[in-house]
Formats: C-alpha cells, sequence, structure tokens
C-alpha cells in the first residue's frame, strides 16, 4: 500500500518497507533489533505473556495465599518441590515471567521511539502529493467539475479538519493525525504503568496489625503483628500516630432467609496524629478506609476476644486478659490458643473454641448457628507439659504444639471445659485451678498500606485508556483531489479500520460536483 | 448500612417473569430457525416471503426482552439494589444486555442475520442461570457495598456483550472462509453454504467483528482500571494478582494481541479471528470455570 511511511515495524500492514538481508556483526545485530520490534514478535511476546499468567491462577501463590502453599507442601511435597524449583508459586516475580514482559516492553521502546521521531516529522510536514495512480487506493470517485473546483475543495477540506497542501493541478489534504498521537501516548502511557508500579513497590510498605476493643496502636515497627517493606521504604520515616479501637460492631441480616449473612462491619476508632494532639473519632468500614498521613489504614477482618482469667488453686493469677478467637466458618465458630508458661505446679496450654451462638448437632458436638452473639459458649481441652517457651525460638501465638504434652482435658478420655456463661469461673482438671470468663470483646484486623505509586499508575492508566481509545476510534486518511483529462479525479487513502471512508468520499464528490454546478449557472 | 427488607414475594415474581421470558425467547428461537429454513430453500418463491416471518421474530423477540427485563428489574427491586451480585443475577443482567445491544444493532442491516445464534445463546445463558446458578436473594456482603459495583460490573457485561457479537460474527466469517464449506458436495456443506448466503460479505464481517472487539477492549481496559481502583479501597491493594484479577489480564492480554494481529501482515484475516474466539472463550472460562471452581477473592457466585 502507498504512503503512511512512518517508521512503523516492517511486517506492519500498512508499511512497505522491504527486509533486505545486512551482512557482518552489525549487520546482524539490526536484524534482531528488527526482529525484536516487529509486530510479530510484539504479537507472539502478548500471547506468550497471557499464556505464562496461566499458572499462577492455577497453583496457590505466596503473595495472594501463603496458605495455600504451605498446604500444597503438605499434601504433595514432591510436586510442589518441583514446580518451586520453577517459581510456580511465585509466577508474577518469577524470572521467565519477568524475561517475557521486560522484552515485550524493550521491543515496545525500540518501536515507540523511531514512530515517535516519525509522527513528529509528519506533523510538521505537509500532506504528501498524489500517488500516480489511484487504482490501489482504497476509495475513489471521478467527477466533471470545473474552474474552481481544487479552491472549493480545498475550503471544504479545511472546514472538515483536514491539512490541506494544493499545487497546480492538485490537492492534498490529510486528517486525524490524532490517530498516531493516541497509539503512542498509550504505549507510552503502559511505560509510566510499569515504571509507577516498579518505584510504588519499592517504596510502599504493607503492616498487619490485630487491635481488640480499647487497645491503642502507636505507628512503630514494634506495634505491627506483620510488616513487609518495599525496598526502598525508610522504616524510620513512620509518621508517630496512634490509633485506638473504641468499639467493633458487627450487624449480621436476621431475616430468616438470609440469616446470618454480614450487612455491616464498623470499626469506630480515635486518633491523634502527635503525641499531645486532640484524640479525634473516625469510622472504619470496609470499603471505606480511614486516610492518615502517610498510610491508608483499612479493616480487612474481624473476631471475637473473650477475656479470660486464669488462677492455681492457690488464687494466683496466672493469665489475665482478652484472647484473640479466629474464626473458623460463616457463623464464626472460633479457634483461640491459650499458653499459661507461668502456671504452678505445672505450663499448661489451652485450644479453645468459641461458639457465639452455640448449636448442639445431631452427632452431640457443639456448632455455631449464627455469627452474632445469642447464645454464647466456650470449650476448652487442655494441655500440661513443657510448651517449649523458654529455650528461645520464636514460636506461632495462634497455634499450640500439641506433641510431647499431657492431654488433661477433652478429646476422647476426658470432658471439656465448658464456660455457658459470662461471670462463671469453671475448675480445670488436674490440680490447675480455675479459669473465669470475665467478658468478651471484639477485635478488628487492620491493614496499614502506603503506596506512592498508586496516583501514577492511575494517572498513567487513564492516559493509556485516552490514547487508546483515541487511537482506535479516530480515523486516519489522505484525500486527493487532482485534474485529469475529462474532469477531476478524486482518492482517499486510510490508515487503519476507517467505517466511513466510502462515505465521505462519495459526500465530497456530491458536494464538489453540485457547487461547481450551481457556480457555472451564475 | 442496616439490613434491607428481602423481599421474597417479588423475587418469585421476578423469577415468573424470567421464565415468562424464556417460554417467548423459545418461541422466537423457533421463528428465526423457520426463518433461515426458508431462506435458504432452493424455491425462489419460499425464499421471498421469509422477510416477514424474520421482522415478525424480531417482535417477538422484542416482548421476550421486555419481560426480561422485568424479571432483572424485579430482581433488583427485591433487594433494594443492582441485580448483579452472584452469577445468576450476573446471567439474567448480562443476557439481557446483550439482547438490548442486539435490538439496537438492528439498525445494522447486515447483523440481522445473526439474531438465531444471538437468540440461542441468551436462551441457553438463562437456561443454566435458573436450573444451575440460581440461588435466594440476598443482601451484599461488606465488601460489593460499594458503587463500584455498579460502574466495574456494568462496564464489564458491556464489555462481554460486545465480545460476544463480536465471536459470532467471527464464527461466521470462519465458516465462508473454510475450504470445506466452499467446496464440499456434503450436504451438511450444501446447507452451510446456503445459510451463510445471508450473510454479509467475509470481508464485511471482518470488519464488523473488528469493530466490535475495538469497543469490548476500550470496555474492558476500563473494567480493568475500575477494578483495581475498587481493590485499592476493599481489599488495600490495588492489584493482588487474585484469580479474577489473572483472568482479567489475561484476556486484556490476548484481545491485545488481536488488535496487534489485524495490524501485522500475515496475520490478519483468520488467524486473527481465531484470536477473537481464543479470547472470548477466555471470557468464558472467565465466567464458569474460574467463577466456580478457583480459589479467591471474586467468590461471588453464592454456591455452595
Amino acid at each position: 500500500m502507498a504512503g503512511f511511511r512512518s517508521r512503523q515495524p516492517s511486517d506492519h500492514v500498512d508499511s512497505d518497507e522491504v527486509n533486505s538481508p545486512d551482512i557482518g556483526f552489525v549487520g546482524w545485530l539490526r536484524w534482531f533489533w528488527r526482529q525484536l520490534t516487529s509486530m510479530r514478535t510484539a504479537l507472539f511476546l502478548l500471547l506468550l505473556l497471557a499464556a505464562a499468567a496461566v499458572p499462577g491462577s492455577i497453583y496457590p501463590q505466596r503473595s495472594a495465599d501463603p496458605n495455600g502453599v504451605t498446604n500444597f507442601f503438605n499434601t504433595q511435597p514432591e510436586l510442589a518441590k518441583t514446580l518451586d524449583k520453577f517459581q510456580f508459586f511465585d509466577v508474577y516475580t518469577s524470572s521467565w515471567f519477568s524475561a517475557i514482559y521486560i522484552l515485550l516492553f524493550i521491543s515496545l521502546i525500540g518501536c515507540v521511539i523511531p514512530r515517535t521521531i516519525a509522527h513528529t516529522r509528519n506533523l510538521l510536514a505537509q500532506p504528501p502529493a498524489a500517488p500516480r495512480s489511484f487504482a490501489r487506493l482504497n476509495a475513489k470517485a471521478k467527477f466533471e467539475g470545473g474552474v474552481g473546483t481544487l479552491q472549493e475543495a480545498e475550503q471544504e477540506l479545511r472546514k472538515r479538519g483536514y491539512r490541506v497542501a494544493r499545487s497546480a493541478n492538485e490537492v492534498a489534504a490529510e486528517r486525524g493525525y490524532l490517530r498516531e498521537t493516541g497509539n503512542l501516548v498509550f504505549h507510552v502511557s503502559l511505560i509510566g504503568v510499569l515504571i509507577a508500579v516498579g518505584l510504588g513497590g519499592a517504596y510502599s510498605y504493607s503492616g498487619q496489625r490485630v487491635l481488640i476493643e480499647g487497645e491503642t496502636f502507636v505507628n512503630n515497627l514494634a506495634s505491627y503483628d506483620s510488616f513487609s517493606p518495599g525496598a526502598f521504604f525508610n522504616t524510620n520515616s513512620l509518621p508517630p500516630y496512634a490509633l485506638k479501637l473504641d468499639k467493633f460492631q458487627a450487624i449480621f441480616d436476621l431475616q430468616p432467609i438470609n440469616a446470618g449473612t454480614p450487612t455491616d462491619f464498623r470499626a469506630t476508632v480515635s486518633y491523634r496524629l502527635k503525641p499531645g494532639d486532640e484524640p479525634r473519632q473516625a469510622l472504619i468500614r470496609v470499603n471505606e478506609p480511614l486516610a492518615l498521613p502517610g498510610s491508608n489504614v483499612y479493616l480487612t477482618g474481624n473476631g471475637y476476644a473473650p477475656v479470660l482469667t486464669f488462677r492455681d488453686k492457690d488464687g494466683k493469677v496466672s493469665f489475665s486478659g482478652p484472647v484473640i478467637y479466629m474464626a473458623q466458618d460463616a457463623n464464626y465458630t472460633s479457634l483461640g490458643v491459650i499458653k499459661v508458661p507461668d502456671a504452678k505446679p505445672q505450663q499448661f496450654g489451652v485450644l479453645s473454641f468459641y461458639y457465639p451462638t452455640a448449636a448442639k448437632l445431631k452427632s452431640g458436638a457443639l456448632a455455631s448457628a449464627f455469627p452474632g452473639n445469642v447464645n454464647p459458649v466456650i470449650t476448652m481441652s487442655v494441655y500440661v507439659g513443657n510448651l517449649g517457651l523458654d529455650n528461645g525460638i520464636p514460636s506461632n501465638v495462634f497455634a499450640l504444639s500439641v506433641h510431647g504434652l499431657k492431654q488433661v482435658a477433652g478429646g476422647k478420655e476426658h470432658p471439656k471445659v465448658e464456660l455457658t456463661k459470662e461471670g462463671q469461673t469453671v475448675q480445670l482438671p488436674a490440680g490447675l485451678g480455675s479459669v473465669t470468663w470475665e467478658g468478651t470483646k471484639r477485635y478488628a484486623s487492620l491493614d496499614f498500606d502506603y503506596n506512592p505509586g498508586q496516583l501514577w499508575i492511575l494517572l498513567s492508566a487513564l492516559l493509556a485508556l485516552a490514547g487508546l481509545i483515541v487511537s482506535l476510534l479516530v480515523p486516519r486518511r489522505r484525500i486527493w483531489v487532482r485534474k485529469v483529462a475529462g474532469g477531476y479525479e478524486l482518492g482517499a487513502l486510510a490508515k487503519g479500520d476507517d467505517a466511513r471512508l466510502d462515505q465521505t468520499v462519495t459526500e465530497l464528490k456530491n458536494k464538489l460536483a453540485t457547487k461547481v454546478a450551481k457556480k457555472a449557472k451564475k | 448500612m442496616n439490613p434491607v427488607h428481602l423481599d421474597v414475594t417479588m423475587a418469585s415474581i421476578s423469577l415468573i417473569f424470567i421464565y415468562a421470558a424464556m417460554a417467548v425467547y423459545t418461541v422466537s428461537f423457533l421463528m428465526f430457525v423457520f426463518h433461515m429454513a426458508r431462506a435458504t430453500s432452493e424455491s425462489k418463491k419460499v425464499r421471498s416471503t421469509s422477510g416477514k416471518l424474520q421482522t415478525a421474530g424480531f417482535w417477538v423477540l422484542g416482548f421476550a426482552a421486555a419481560l426480561h427485563g422485568l424479571g432483572v428489574f424485579l430482581r433488583g427491586a427485591s433487594q433494594a439494589r443492582v441485580p448483579w451480585a452472584n452469577m445468576y443475577e450476573f446471567s439474567i443482567s448480562g443476557s439481557f444486555l446483550i439482547v438490548l445491544i442486539f435490538l439496537t444493532a438492528l439498525a445494522v442491516k447486515e447483523i440481522r442475520v445473526i439474531a438465531l445464534f444471538v437468540n440461542a445463546f441468551v436462551l441457553l445463558v438463562l437456561g443454566v442461570a435458573t436450573t444451575t446458578f440460581y440461588v435466594q436473594i440476598k443482601t451484599l456482603m461488606p465488601a460489593l457495598q460499594s458503587y463500584w459495583l455498579v460502574i466495574h460490573v456494568t462496564v464489564a457485561v458491556l464489555a462481554t456483550a460486545f465480545f460476544n457479537i463480536a465471536a459470532t460474527l467471527a464464527v461466521a466469517y470462519l465458516l465462508r472462509e473454510w475450504a470445506w464449506v466452499q467446496k464440499s458436495a456434503n450436504p451438511l456443506a450444501k446447507l452451510i453454504r446456503r445459510v451463510l448466503k445471508m450473510f454479509p460479505s467475509s470481508e464485511q464481517l471482518e470488519r464488523l467483528s473488528y469493530r466490535f472487539n475495538v469497543v469490548g477492549f476500550i470496555l474492558w481496559s476500563f473494567t480493568l482500571i475500575a477494578g483495581a481502583i475498587w481493590a485499592e479501597r476493599a481489599w488495600h491493594r490495588y492489584w493482588g494478582w487474585d484469580t479474577k484479577e489473572v483472568w482479567t489480564f489475561i484476556i486484556w492480554t490476548i484481545y491485545a494481541g488481536y488488535l496487534h494481529a489485524n495490524a501485522t501482515r500475515g496475520w490478519t484475516g483468520k488467524r486473527s479471528a481465531w484470536l477473537a474466539l481464543v479470547g472470548f472463550a477466555a471470557i468464558l472460562f472467565n465466567f464458569t470455570i474460574v467463577n466456580l471452581f478457583f480459589k479467591g477473592l471474586h467468590v461471588y457466585s453464592g454456591l455452595k
């Protein structure tokens, strides 16, 4: 096809470059570069990237589902080891996935730079002269015309927003420069997205903290339950705000067909930006994080925290406070772990269940039938023995390893310890003393997230979208009108899809023909 | 938000409307089948009278769409929210939108002939929705209580509808280009040939399919961006490679490949039509298999 030489890849449909063989090392390099920046390579890499993303949706990923990865290792250790060797649990940071998108972006840059230069030149230049023959153009027409046709054509085309160049025998016009501009903006914005994702990630952090009603969080590294900073995040730069969870409310639907569906979670907090400031109140809900300087605070989970007090048989308190119970199902059947290393005569650990609305199953076992606190019951299995807390190895506070411990309550041989009312005290077996259920608090899991790249990612993405719309919907075409033997000839060439090309040519022909006819009458 | 009142009676009426729409869709489907049979008849006389049947079919289709729309509206009203928060609702709303876009696009004459296929597809979707995906009405869980549910999901459904029409056109195009269909003396090939006579030219099919895909791609890009904005609000990160995010990305990349293919020498025509079908297959996979069997945050099917 003629025209539209805009330094496109040689295999672009609109390109008329020919791949000529080069000789020597430089020639080979040039050949390689041309291959890398060709349309076919871009297409191939795009499809490869799509295919490479699939395994990440099949196998659990460390970033999104670390527990899933652990489970996979437990159930299929051999397969897991092999998959892990090829980074199938970290697909999106794996060397092969990265290699594909880096190549894709190199190809993109190699394509965009020469096209930008060519497009700038194009923008500064006049529309090119008509091709010798109109035979290969997308649309053409002939009409009689007369004196002044070329002038009329020039006026009409200018009115329609074309850039026009007129010579003695022809008018050359072009429109839709915005199409290529949009195309370039789209691709450059994608580079912007990539840079913002990379830098944003490096300067970001994400921290988690479980707060029980009444507890206060002070923003420093030690206050987080878990904290993952990006490579360049300076942990000394955490602003010194403090945030207290005043109250947590969960509202569950009571209508029979929908009973137990949560309809709202509300964390009422008060916060101070600096020590000594007046505290301010705020409400954090799902979809409504609280914006604090340096981070947003999101509500990501919640549950019950019964307040328990353990006393030995002399009445001395060995443990007292709220215990975080983790919900195991939609009705908040919750599991809590208590370790009492200071107990006399020996250390013990407790695996405990909290049922907010306890109901007996047919098997006799307890289950929760509703997530709200209607008929709460606590049961406990008690294990005595060395808890392994004294040897300095950090252990998970939410798990109790019962290996090597002796069970004295719960299980097949012993009855469970059961508390059915707040304020109740129950004796523990094996002379371990007693446990008192003082009351029940709620807790909220909060996520503290900071990512300075987000705004730039959004801006780049919106710019890319704007560029995309322009590049796909604005038609780019050239139109020539010239004098030939026996009248005038009109020809049009479209770049890319152009739904209105034929219509435009017909309209233009009719308009010019009638205008000149009118003039002739006058 | 306090629990909204769930109107079970209204939900039942909604279901009755959906069933009624299915019955009427069946009638319009049969009319289009008979129209196709007459229009491809050997006899010229039979062929010339088929047009009226098609026009009548469109009126019946329009009536079915009205019932369908009422069913969708009542489903939303019974729960005081938008009716697309689980697979059943997404299916009835999405298929309604497909019919609506198709009825609007009837202004483009070349597209009329795919009525049979669009009608069949919508009937199939409603069939699966009412038998397999149906769930009771429910109040929205907190993560879904956001105006992004309206924006993100509406645009996703719209994109799907455009991709769907483009894929149908691509199938017609590929059949046209298939040498076996063009030349074989096999009766089936002959029949397909006669049916294809009613379709626009290969060139037009290819171009129409491309244009629907272009609009679909723009809408899909918006879906992806809107999803990331919502994910930042609800899940404290804009992108986390959740299974649904992964598949949104895969679909976007396939269609980006399709657009490149249309600008690559040797890849226009049949190859890019196949790519459009691969893309649409990924969309169907994303909506069915990923929703039902993959683990992730977008677990909104409501099915156990």
